[in-house]
């Protein structure tokens, strides 16, 4: 009883935290930049979704914009096809903007990761005959079958895009609320599935699947799960980019925003829930920060990349996570003359 | 993080205080491709838009202040472009925003521009939803219906009555392009015989070319750009397909018949008013100043690019004020604009009404076969 | 029938491509198990190298003004190939030298003072323009000076990297690079699309069932099996050949034997890198396409799946994926399907795999515990 109070404590804690944090960000933010800080917030998410397969469960995918792209086109497709359809008949829809709006979107979320949990069933399914670069390729590959497909859709627009999807997570604080509540639900997902016994036998599955697998774990199941998870939380960031953006469009979706995410999990340190955060912050907006370098900011973009890539293989945290002891313990190091480790 | 957010912040605070300070500056957004997969058509456009400013600030500027331009690179990404358009209008502070060739970018640019109502001048995006998106957003090409129509039109008067089409899948006014075209061409009562798609980065298009010549139309419809045009051009030549192709502006490039070769020749396509054949005092200044500068011959991306520019500038110099909606205003004025893709003038749709032209490739010119003006087409 | 044999005549000459381009990533998965994702972009510098060789280093003649010198352009044409060929192995050895090489054995002092020299040309070009007057200069000094400054920073890091075993990092390392290489390309060739004029005589010749076939269809079809055969003979019979079967068997093994696998593996991304630059150039100047920083993008991805499908690792394997590849792509693209063709590739392949896990020619590992 204790533990379930403090619990929903904790949960209720961090979303008036969350709630503070909006507004008073957006209240201070310039427009672009808390634009680049919602764009941070999708990547994010994207980034420890992956995390979720590819740093836990050590199942190489390398194209998880094909389940962004699922999510973000069967949420748009709801509310701007579907939902004014199914509004004539169910009243509770028709209350308008907040409660109806509030309860289209929440719907969107619930088709959008259903849909591309779905499509991670399908990827996770070949996971159990196919291993490593051979895994890879087969999740790229059909990241691009998910884009095609769009492509040739006219219904949500092929080509030219789905426009005019309305922004139900509204554009200030009340945004910032639902892309960083988000994220913070991926975070707890990851951080609690770490410490509990199904997260041990995922990691089992990362460290060695023949070992798992004598002891008893399910590793199919695992590597499923760990599929549905991972690419239902993409589907839920492509919701959030489609009421945010208004518009997607099938190019936004391509093999390099697989690429993109890929390496902000690897570049974060493999694992690293923390890790990934971090990088898919540098990754968003390190860009947007080499704007003054003009013609040359993609150059030297690709050559940070190469050259930290060389510098720390691990990634920057390694299997590592930030914490407060580990913070702790750096400058009490450096306070105490800093001895070379 | 937070460092992050602050250096980001800082940075265009930096430019904004710079810009703000002096007041005997305009500012001009421009948002464009530079770098990515459509890289080759922002750059052009760029080059006009550029060109354009040039002169109209060596011409004195607006009111004698001085034009300047901020472009930002969208890598060929539509979320980016919202995001530099957002930087453009609230950190720049931007009075007008040019920009971009594809219509999907500037469908998900222009409610931001709409929304601090900033007008958005676009250059050649020709999607007709784009100027839908708000009173703000303008353009100064025609719209695929319009040229579709044309071409339609064309092929029938010119006595073809079975038309096959090859389109770029990837690429959204191809795609509506072709779309248009099978309408006009259908209500004619042409047939379409064939449809075939390719995309962008293909490099081997006999498959498709050989199953529309197995179809036997009388001449083929391919409304993609110059960069892949050529070579489609000597690939049905190569498989023995000798019937004309048509296309539309995306044809128009100095390029185009270096890619073709031969392969081209005797085939049509529609473009704006812009020709090196044409005997336009305009046209002519436009084409010798741009090689003088860029040591390269312009095509139509980089005409237009240099009429959405002068367009604007033209309207602040009418506008009875230096804001969003003062040029705005002056810009939904305009009425007779001479620009070098034709006299512009835009209607309560915002679009701009001018008469296309139908092309004839012949060696490395292209002669001017017929002339299209909108009230024909019933438009 | 006569369209299936048309259609099937279309897919092994673009099979053959791919096979060319598949067997530089095989390789290099042998002996390193890394998908080098940079190869794809040594093919379109070798579409670069083509287009300058055939339009401004060598004195090709034009056909439609001077029909008499089609021998002489076809002697040229040898000379830009090799050209193409070697200045690629050039930069496959580099790529290999200073961006995946410090992935295995850690940082040198010389790897700072090339990183130094590829950043100073982006630096320079903050304060002015860097391709053309003195800028190649400045940068380079700019560079070099980079690379002193950066020197003592890659030292003190290198006694820190740890270096990983997982192939993960060298994955994003090559997808680094690959970025690098467009971007780069970018800069320096410009946006707009170059095309190579005729320079070499084309014939379509009329096959029993009329069917047809282009001369340059028979060129890129002819170079390329040539290209393999010798490709094979090299790998089989030669000691370097020898050396990198050994290495690709188990690389620890091969370094106690005596072998020096560091040169081995340089080798291998030079016979990778030329058979890439071959293909680029060959496309380029045969086919007529668009050359721009983003030749390498598509064809890159598909040669990479039929190397896949074939079996990574295996060289058969990337011919016969290739083919595979080549001739599926046709006919999907000559079908009423032709929008869905990228995705159809991609269908085979997974459904290929599903049924053979390891390709249709690798080696199936079985894992030990």
């Amino acid at each position: 009883m204790r533990w379930l109070a403090l619990r929903t404590l904790t949960v209720l804690g961090c979303l008036a935290a969350l709630a503070v944090v909006s507004k008073l960000l957006s209240a201070n933010l310039d427009t672009y930049v808390f634009l680049v800080v919602i764009q941070c917030g999708v990547a994010m998410t994207l980034a420890a979704s992956l995390n979720l397969i590819n740093g836990i469960t050590g199942q190489f995918s390398i194209g998880h914009a094909g389940f962004y792209a699922a999510g973000a086109y069967v949420g748009a497709a709801w509310t701007v096809l579907w939902q004014p359809i199914v509004v004539r008949h169910v009243p509770l829809l028709q209350l308008g903007a907040p409660v109806g709006d509030t309860l289209t979107l929440l719907i969107a979320i619930v088709v959008g990761a259903a849909a591309a949990a779905v499509a991670g069933v399908v990827v996770g399914l070949p996971s159990l005959r196919l291993r490593g670069d051979y895994l890879a390729i087969v999740t790229l590959g059909f990241g691009e079958v998910i884009r095609v497909v769009i492509l040739n859709i006219d219904a949500v627009g092929g080509a030219r895009g789905l426009t005019g999807i309305p922004t139900l997570v509204g554009s200030g604080d009340l945004a910032f609320f639902w892309v960083f509540g988000l994220v913070l639900a991926v975070v707890a997902l990851s951080r609690n599935l770490m410490r509990t016994t199904r997260g041990l036998t995922w990691l089992a599955v990362r460290e060695d699947e023949i070992a798992a697998d004598a002891m008893g774990v399910d590793t199919t199941r695992v590597k499923v799960s760990a599929f549905v998870v991972g690419s239902a939380f993409a589907g839920v960031a492509g919701v959030m980019y489609a009421h945010y953006f208004t518009s997607i469009s099938p190019d936004v979706f391509g093999m390099d925003m697989s690429i993109i995410i890929t390496t902000m999990v690897v570049l974060g340190g493999t694992g690293s829930v923390s890790g990934s955060l971090l990088a898919a912050i540098v990754l968003t907006a390190l860009p947007e920060f080499l704007r003054f370098m003009q013609d040359y900011r993609m150059v030297i973009f690709s050559t940070m990349l190469v050259v930290v890539m060389l510098t720390r293989p691990q990634g920057m945290f390694g299997h590592g996570e930030i914490s407060f002891a580990k913070l702790k313990q750096l400058f009490g190091r450096r306070a105490a003359g800093g001895a070379k480790p | 993080m937070a460092a992050l957010i602050v250096s980001i912040g800082l940075n265009g605070c930096k430019q904004q205080g710079g810009s703000a300070a002096d007041s005997n500056e305009i500012i001009i957004g421009e948002y464009a491709s530079l770098t990515g997969t459509t890289a080759t058509f922002g750059v052009s456009t760029h080059n006009g838009v550029l060109l354009a400013i040039e002169e109209a600030n060596a011409a004195g500027g607006v009111n004698g202040k001085k034009i300047k331009l901020i472009t930002e690179d969208d890598r060929s990404k539509a979320d980016e472009a919202r995001v530099v358009v957002t930087k453009l209008v609230t950190q720049n502070k931007a009075v007008a925003v040019l920009g971009e060739v594809a219509s999907t970018r500037s469908m998900t640019a222009a409610p931001v521009c709409q929304q601090y109502k900033v007008p958005m001048v676009s250059p050649s995006s020709t999607n007709p939803e784009v100027t839908r998106k708000g009173d703000y957003i303008f353009r100064v090409c025609f719209t695929d219906d319009f040229q579709a129509a044309v071409v339609g039109k064309f092929a029938y008067d010119k006595g073809y009555r079975k038309a096959a089409i090859f389109k770029d899948m990837k690429n959204d006014y191809s795609v509506a392009f072709a779309d248009n075209f099978a309408k006009s061409f259908i209500k004619q009562g042409g047939k379409v015989v064939g449809e075939q798609s390719y995309q962008e980065g293909d490099t081997d298009f006999k498959s498709q070319l050989n199953t529309l010549k197995a179809a036997g139309p009388d001449a083929i419809l391919c409304p993609g750009y110059y960069s892949e045009v050529g070579t489609i051009g000597r690939q049905a030549r190569e498989i023995g397909l000798n019937v004309p192709i048509l296309g539309g502006d995306g044809w128009d490039s100095p390029k185009l018949v270096p890619g073709a070769g031969t392969a081209l020749n005797g085939c049509y396509f529609s473009n704006h008013r812009f020709s090196r054949e044409l005997d336009l005092p305009e046209v002519k200044a436009f084409i010798a100043n741009f090689k003088k500068k860029y040591n390269e011959e312009p095509d139509a991306l980089a005409a237009l690019g240099y009429d959405a520019a002068g367009l604007v500038v033209d309207a602040m110099k009418r506008a009875a004020k230096l804001d969003g909606p003062g040029i705005r205003d002056a810009i939904a004025r305009t009425e007779g604009f001479k620009g070098v893709t034709g006299v512009i003038t835009l209607d309560k749709n915002r679009n701009a009404r001018k008469e296309a032209l139908i092309l004839r490739i012949d060696g490395d010119v292209f002669r001017v076969e017929k002339t299209y003006r909108p009230e024909e087409l019933g438009q | 029938m006569q369209q299936i044999a048309q259609q099937l005549i279309y897919g092994i000459q673009l099979g053959s491509l791919y096979a060319l381009i598949a067997l530089g990533y095989t390789m290099v998965y042998g002996v390193l198990r890394l998908i080098n994702f940079a190869h794809g972009d040594v093919y379109m510098v070798g579409a670069f190298v083509g287009f300058y060789a055939c339009t401004r280093w060598l004195p090709f003649k034009d056909l439609a003004v001077h029909p008499e010198a089609a021998g002489a352009n076809i002697a040229l044409a040898v000379v830009a190939l090799l050209l193409a060929m070697a200045i690629c192995s050039a930069m496959g050895v580099l790529i290999e030298r200073f961006a995946y090489r410090p992935l295995r054995n850690g940082l040198q002092k010389a790897d700072a003072h090339f990183w130094g020299l590829v950043l100073g040309f982006p630096i320079t070009g903050l304060f002015m323009p860097v391709f053309n007057g003195w800028g190649p200069l400045v940068a380079v000094v700019v560079g070099v000076g980079v690379g002193f400054a950066m020197r003592p920073l890659v030292a003190w890091l290198a006694r820190r990297v740890k270096l990983s075993e997982s192939r993960l990092n060298a994955l994003i390392t090559a997808i680094g690079v690959s970025l690098l290489l467009e971007n780069g390309g970018l800069l320096v060739f410009g946006a707009n699309p170059n095309f190579i004029p005729n320079i070499l005589p084309e014939r379509t010749y009329m096959l029993p069932g009329g069917v047809m076939v282009g001369s340059s269809q028979l060129t890129i079809l002819g170079v390329s099996l040539v290209l393999m055969l010798s490709l094979r003979y090299i790998v089989m019979y030669t000691r370097p050949g020898k050396a990198m079967r050994a290495i690709s068997h188990d690389i620890e093994a091969a370094k106690l034997m005596g072998i020096d696998t560091d040169r081995v593996i340089a080798f291998t991304f030079a016979l990778g890198g030329s058979l890439a630059g071959a293909g680029g150039a060959m496309v380029a100047a045969l086919t007529h396409v668009k050359i721009t920083p983003l030749f390498g993008l598509l064809p890159g991805l598909k040669a990479f799946v039929a190397a896949v499908l074939g079996g990574a690792g295996s060289l058969p394997g990337a011919m016969v994926g290739g083919l595979l590849m080549g001739s599926a792509e046709s006919f999907v693209a000559g079908s009423s399907l032709s929008m869905f063709r990228d995705a159809i590739a991609f269908c085979v392949l997974i459904i290929i795999l599903l049924v053979r896990p390891a390709g249709l020619m690798g080696r199936h590992v079985p894992e030990k515990v």
